[in-house]
């Protein structure tokens, strides 16, 4: 149990690293550009209106204030923190006094739920199948199976989401290509919502599904056609353990602790596809907040969504990283 | 070289399909030297003409001969993924042999950064690039940024290479004859990582060319350049598949699968011809 405990706390302290200089990043990046976000917001703001100079200069004065682009950058970046704690990054442009951070709120579970549900079915069925595989290499099946999924894998997240567009939005249209829920449901514990979200989750979890699952069938296949000529296996097939003990607990088992660091290093590309796969099919998810937000040159809100991806991406694979010893009993005995 | 290069076309059907995918991808893109029109003018011949003899690929809306169009963008885009390739290449060579051979605490220090990179999500750190760079944001730059983001997988690998030749006999006998621990990395240990690094290069160009397409098709490049992901951003936002213009869409598609899977079997076939296990299977021994 030592073990475990002491597991846990590196990888906490690398979470905190990791959040700490994404965070910063983010910060350092925006704030040493050249644009200020005072003028694009003034500039927005006065594109299709006529002010009175006098009426821009107080505009200009107060969006000083509020951004704090004024004070030097030490200072800016350890008010940033502060108010990162507080849960407070400034008022979003795009749905004016609305905090960003509400927005971002508003999006997350979209974004949780649709990576959540792809990844789960990914990478548990391309185990799965990758595993039987592996272990049975003459059948014509899982030969056929890997083409396709070979041929499926290096293909863009954006490219296959669109394919999935153009067939299911022009040739057949039998699925919902836009948005979270139909328009005429009301949000609530109800089954018309619940299944209206269901259906339109069909193509964007669809998309992330065929894209991922390749990866996890060939890299299993090939871990499990390397256990499978190891003696312990050999000797369990001699001693007569049953076929599906074998596959399961012997071969199955070993191979998965790989995988799983896998998937620890993978999330991040993860997401980034979640986000692409949102802006194609509408979804209300980050993604589509990001993109809307660097398009309405929304400052705050963009900030907010790199910032919180950032930290959201690193806490998943602290998460994956705390399952790995339940696979791997070295490394709780250490 | 050749004899590998002959025993792979002949022992590895993947070999020989993504040799001639990316073969036939560079052909046209090549062509795109002998270009009889501008790529990035517009307007120079009849819009909106289907494919036929005068032009293969058809024209789009905005006037282009898309076969030229298509040529000049995928050279564009290979020349791309080749400059994110080598240069994140350079990082991960440096950072792996580093890393292995030296250990302690420069191993430590090395991959606690490795850890972090990889674990930033790519695809928002870009877009807060765009968002502050607007069209600044010129290939060039786009490719500086996706090669510091996309050396910390193969930087682990190669490392993990350099951790086995560290304690060969070779190195030993390098270190008492007085080699500088640079040359022992760069003439020594060097050569034993290339065939990684040949097979992560094309992973690598898989990666930064494809997050390439999907910031251009979000409008997040320089749209006026031609590349994969403009030349779908332009028919978007014509509304091609809508309004009927399918070639402007359907041809783009095609090529860009051919591209992506030639690459990816490329890559993966030279990965098991590193593992002599699976290429003495393959070749019936």
């Amino acid at each position: 149990m030592n073990g475990y405990l002491w597991f846990v706390g590196k990888r906490a302290l690398q979470l905190l690293a990791v959040v700490f200089f994404g965070v910063s990043a983010t910060f350092f990046v925006t704030h040493l550009s050249p644009i200020s976000p005072v003028e694009a917001a003034l500039g927005r703001m006065t594109a299709r209106s006529n002010f009175a100079p006098e009426a821009i200069a107080a505009m200009r004065e107060a969006l000083t204030e509020m951004y704090g682009v004024n004070e030097p950058l030490l200072s800016q970046y350890v008010n940033f923190w502060m108010r990162l704690f507080r849960g407070d990054l400034g008022p979003s442009l795009l749905a004016f006094p609305t905090p960003a951070m509400d927005l971002v709120m508003r999006a997350m579970p979209w974004t949780v739920g649709l990576l959540v549900l792809s990844t789960i079915i990914t990478f548990i069925v391309g185990n799965i199948l990758g595993g039987l595989a592996g272990y049975s290499q003459n059948n014509k099946f899982f030969k056929a199976f890997g083409i396709i999924s070979m041929g499926l894998q290096p293909i863009p997240y954006y490219i296959v989401a669109f394919i999935l567009l153009i067939i299911f939005g022009f040739l057949w249209p039998v699925l919902p290509i836009s948005g979270g829920f139909a328009m005429n449901v009301t949000p609530g514990w109800t089954w018309p919502f619940i299944s209206s979200v269901l259906q339109h989750a069909i193509l964007p979890s669809m998309s992330l599904v065929l894209v991922g699952f390749g990866g996890w069938f060939l890299g299993m296949r090939a871990l499990v056609s390397n256990v499978v000529t190891e003696d312990y296996v050999t000797y369990a097939e001699l001693a007569g353990v049953r076929r599906h003990t074998i596959v399961s607990g012997y071969v199955m088992r070993n191979a998965l602790v790989p995988q799983l660091t896998a998937l620890a290093m993978t999330l991040g590309g993860v997401f980034s596809g979640t986000v692409i796969t949102e802006q194609v099919f509408n979804y209300p998810g980050l993604g589509s907040l990001l993109i809307d937000a660097v398009n309405a040159g929304d400052y705050s809100l963009v900030l907010a969504v790199s910032t919180i991806s950032v930290a959201a991406v690193a806490i998943a694979i602290f998460v994956v990283d705390l399952l790995y010893p339940l696979l791997d009993p070295r490394v709780r005995a250490e | 070289m050749f004899a590998v290069l002959r025993d792979l076309i002949r022992y590895n059907i993947e070999f020989a399909i993504g040799l001639v995918l990316v073969g036939i991808v560079v052909v046209f893109a090549s062509l795109s030297f002998f270009a009889p029109v501008d790529p990035s003018l517009i307007y120079m011949t009849i819009p909106d003409q289907p494919p036929s003899p005068q032009f293969w690929f058809g024209t789009n809306s905005r006037g282009q001969d898309m076969f030229w169009q298509l040529s000049a963008a995928f050279r564009n885009s290979l020349v791309f993924g080749i400059t994110v390739a080598v240069l994140s290449r350079i990082i991960s060579i440096t950072v792996g042999l580093l890393s292995g051979y030296v250990g302690g605490w420069v191993d430590r220090v090395l991959m606690f950064i490795n850890d972090i990179f990889v674990a930033v999500p790519i695809f928002p750190v870009l877009v807060l690039f765009y968002f502050v760079l607007r069209n600044n944001l010129d290939s060039l730059t786009l490719a500086l940024i996706m090669a510091c983001f996309g050396w910390p997988f193969d930087a682990r690998l190669i490392r993990s290479v350099a951790l086995g030749l560290k304690h060969r006999e070779f190195t030993r006998h390098a270190t008492f004859a007085g080699m500088s621990t640079r040359k022992i990395l760069l003439e020594e240990h060097l050569p034993y990582v290339m065939p990684i690094v040949f097979s992560t290069f094309m992973n690598n160009m898989l990666w930064s060319i494809g997050l390439e397409v999907t910031l251009a098709v979000l409008g997040f490049t320089n749209i006026n350049n031609p590349t994969i992901g403009t030349v779908l951003y332009w028919a978007n936002s014509h509304s091609a598949m809508v309004v009927g213009v399918w070639w402007w869409i359907v041809i783009p598609v095609i090529l860009i699968v051919m591209t992506f899977l030639g690459l990816f079997l490329l890559a993966i076939s030279m990965n098991e011809y590193i593992d002599p296990r699976s290429r003495l299977r393959r070749m019936g021994a």
